[in-house]
């Protein structure tokens, strides 16, 4: 593995830690953006020949996860007038430090998985499930649907770094495939978004509370 | 044929889309759902469905849950076409494309012989159904559909982790990596273990919570519960059919690495919790369509027990699939007209049924005999057989726990629906006009028929699909 495809991981970890200590919704969007530009390169970096597919994946990535997708949650936060992240179910601090904790086991985890020889000492697998941890923690752990649409995001982001391990077996069009479901569902998502901020003119999540035993 | 069957829905579903006339958009779910099933009838009449390479190939699971939510769909779409006939003032531009749209990614999931192909697939009918959940567009329904939104989306992408997962362990021991499942069957024993348990971790925690396995159910409830009902039979019967399939297959691969004992003490454990979280929450239920949803999660967790010990259990778990998916068609419509004449859909103000409706009412009752596992229904043929197969395996303490809590949920289950259908009816509530028509019952009573049907007698080509299928599955370990 180059070099600079683990210098790029190391940005993706950092981009983690930012995510997870931002409570302004702008700079978590940001964040996200951020990381579709990374994974855009990294698919790049990953791949030995550049052929037409590659670059046409890197670019799809970069266009969805950079562009469109946090141009969408920019417009859902304008619409229901929404800046910041209130009180979150765990603070920033704690969660960043759960986030390191995560990233943490995820590295000790991913070195008792046998590694193929050609990811020796590479931190794929690791910033894969690092990732993975972070978008769940922001899921779990945040208020306003927005974020947890980007936690949705920055998980998913988790999954794709997990597959480009597999640039073989995972041919072009499950690729585009598995962007597109994730362009739908993030669409669908945005619509739903904007339904709950004009029916309770709010993001804020603890409100869908009504249905409980 | 085997791709027409998915690419017709969804053209369908775009000329719903682009209909002007609600009462045609209405018309065309029938269309649709007699195409399907014609369509699921030549493809099962054909010995073999390839294409592309081997990447969409019907197999005997594939088979079997194609055919029998071909069948749930095709009388759920003639109740839909009456319910939104009698409901001319409710947009369904949306819900009819989405109806349509359900099924062609459905019958994807079924065809699909690749990992990550069936995963697309599977992504695509949480996101048809998304829409669906949302018919009544009131706040409750938003909440119901954000949870499952969320929440399947999440699970989903747990589950493609857990593919890859299983294509490096391929990769791991110095193989070419692939998702193709019978390559993956094949190069089982090579295949690094470490990599194949973590996989199967992660896809059973994905696919177990779209299934709506405890503790991961959490969705289940609300959205049934706000769903209409006839999307709350599709849920039921053909949605969660999916996710089991897509276990089921994991399975085989899982089982040919070795690793067969450890995926069935998870997905025991995991099946006995959940009926167990159901049979808890289904004491004292006061809302029926809830109460259908945690009945969702026991039978979830019938099919994952039987999978789990094994033997005859394989046979009984699949064909308690068929039986349940059916039986949840019955129980959902009547629940779905009960719901329409009283504008409610909790116990307080539901009573007396079978004086107001008596059809939907008698449909109510029978439902829940068939699904609580009473003879002569088919549901108490597959659970008995699955009862059988602990206590042929000597394995006491689970035969008589699966027993408890059937005997738990039908006691539980059995207090609510008699106090539905007895008593006097309530004047209470916002009764309408509905009454029993012959669209709004017929689908539920054939439906019916045919769960009656496989309790006395399962048709021959139906038992040697269940007897190949389950040899499959016995010969992965």
């Amino acid at each position: 593995m180059m070099p600079s495809a683990d210098l790029v991981l190391v940005l993706v970890l950092l981009s983690n830690f930012f995510l997870l200590g931002s409570s302004r919704l702008r700079a978590i969007v940001n964040g996200t953006a951020l990381q579709g530009v990374l994974l855009g390169a990294l698919t790049l970096l990953v791949h030995h020949e550049l052929s037409l597919e590659p670059i046409l994946v890197a670019v799809g990535a970069t266009a969805i996860k950079a562009v469109v997708i946090p141009g969408m949650l920019t417009r859902a936060m304008r619409e229901a007038d929404i800046r910041r992240e209130v009180e979150p179910f765990i603070g920033y601090v704690a969660s960043l430090l759960l986030g390191a904790a995560g990233t943490g086991l995820a590295m000790v985890y991913a070195r008792t998985l046998p590694l193929a020889p050609q990811h020796a000492g590479s931190l794929l697998v690791s910033t894969s499930l690092g990732t993975v941890v972070t978008g769940f923690l922001l899921l779990t752990t945040r208020r306003k649907a927005i974020t947890q649409v980007a936690g949705y995001l920055v998980l998913e982001n988790g999954v794709f770094i997990m597959g480009l391990t597999l640039i073989e077996a995972v041919p072009f069009f499950v690729e585009v495939g598995v962007l597109l479901d994730l362009l739908v569902a993030i669409f669908v998502m945005g619509i739903m978004l904007l339904q709950i901020s004009r029916e309770f003119a709010s993001l804020d999540t603890t409100r869908l509370s009504s249905l409980k035993e | 044929m085997a791709i027409a069957i998915v690419i017709v829905p969804l053209a369908l579903a775009l000329l719903a889309a682009a209909l002007p006339s609600a009462a045609w958009r209405g018309r065309l779910l029938p269309v649709g759902g007699a195409a399907h099933l014609a369509m699921t009838v030549s493809l099962l009449r054909t010995p073999s469905v390839d294409a592309f390479e081997g990447w969409v190939h019907l197999d005997g699971a594939g088979r079997l849950v194609l055919g029998f939510c071909s069948v749930l769909y095709f009388f759920t779409s003639l109740y839909a076409a009456g319910y939104l006939a009698a409901h001319p003032e409710r947009p369904n531009r949306l819900f009819t494309a989405c109806f349509l749209a359900f099924i062609g990614a459905f019958s994807l999931v079924a065809e699909a012989h690749h990992l990550a192909l069936m995963w697309i697939a599977i992504e695509a009918t949480t996101l048809a159904s998304a829409p669906m959940l949302y018919f009544h567009r009131n706040p409750r329904a938003l909440e119901a559909t954000w949870k499952y939104l969320l929440i399947g989306s999440v699970a989903i992408a747990i589950a493609l982790l857990g593919s890859l997962f299983l294509a490096y362990a391929a990769l791991s021991s110095g193989m070419r990596p692939t998702l193709l499942f019978d390559d993956l069957v094949r190069d089982g024993p090579t295949l690094s273990r470490p990599w194949v348990r973590a996989a199967f971790l992660l896809l059973f925690v994905g696919y177990g919570t779209k299934m709506g396995l405890a503790p991961m159910h959490t969705w289940k409830p609300d959205a049934y519960g706000e769903a209409p009902g006839m999307v709350g039979a599709l849920l039921a019967g053909v949605l969660t059919s999916a996710p089991f399939l897509a276990i089921l297959r994991v399975y085989r691969v899982c089982g040919a690495a070795g690793d067969a004992a450890f995926m069935q003490r998870v997905l025991l454990a995991a099946g006995l919790f959940s009926m167990a979280v159901a049979a808890v929450f289904m004491v004292r239920q006061r809302d029926l369509k809830r109460m259908l949803a945690y009945s969702s999660v026991e039978h979830m967790g019938i099919l994952s027990v039987g999978v789990g010990l094994g033997g005859a259990g394989f046979f009984g778990s699949l064909l308690h699939l068929v039986n349940n998916g059916l039986t949840k068609g019955v129980l959902f419509l009547a629940a779905a007209n009960i719901h329409r004449a009283y504008a409610s859909k909790s116990t307080e103000d539901v009573r007396g049924t079978i004086h107001r409706l008596p059809a939907s009412g008698a449909l109510f009752l029978a439902g829940f005999f068939a699904v609580t596992g009473s003879p002569p229904f088919g549901p108490f043929l597959s659970e008995f057989t699955i009862l059988n197969a602990a206590v042929s395996t000597g394995r006491y303490g689970v035969a008589a726990l699966f027993l408890g809590l059937l005997v738990l949920v039908f006691l539980g289950m059995g207090a609510t629906v008699v106090g539905v259908v007895q008593g006097k009816p309530s004047g209470g509530g916002g009764l309408t006009d509905q009454r029993d028509t012959f669209a709004s019952v017929a689908p539920g009573a054939a439906l019916l028929a045919i769960v009656l049907m496989l309790g006395v007698y399962v048709p021959a080509p139906l038992d040697h699909l269940l007897r190949e299928v389950a040899a499959s599955l016995e010969a992965a370990r």
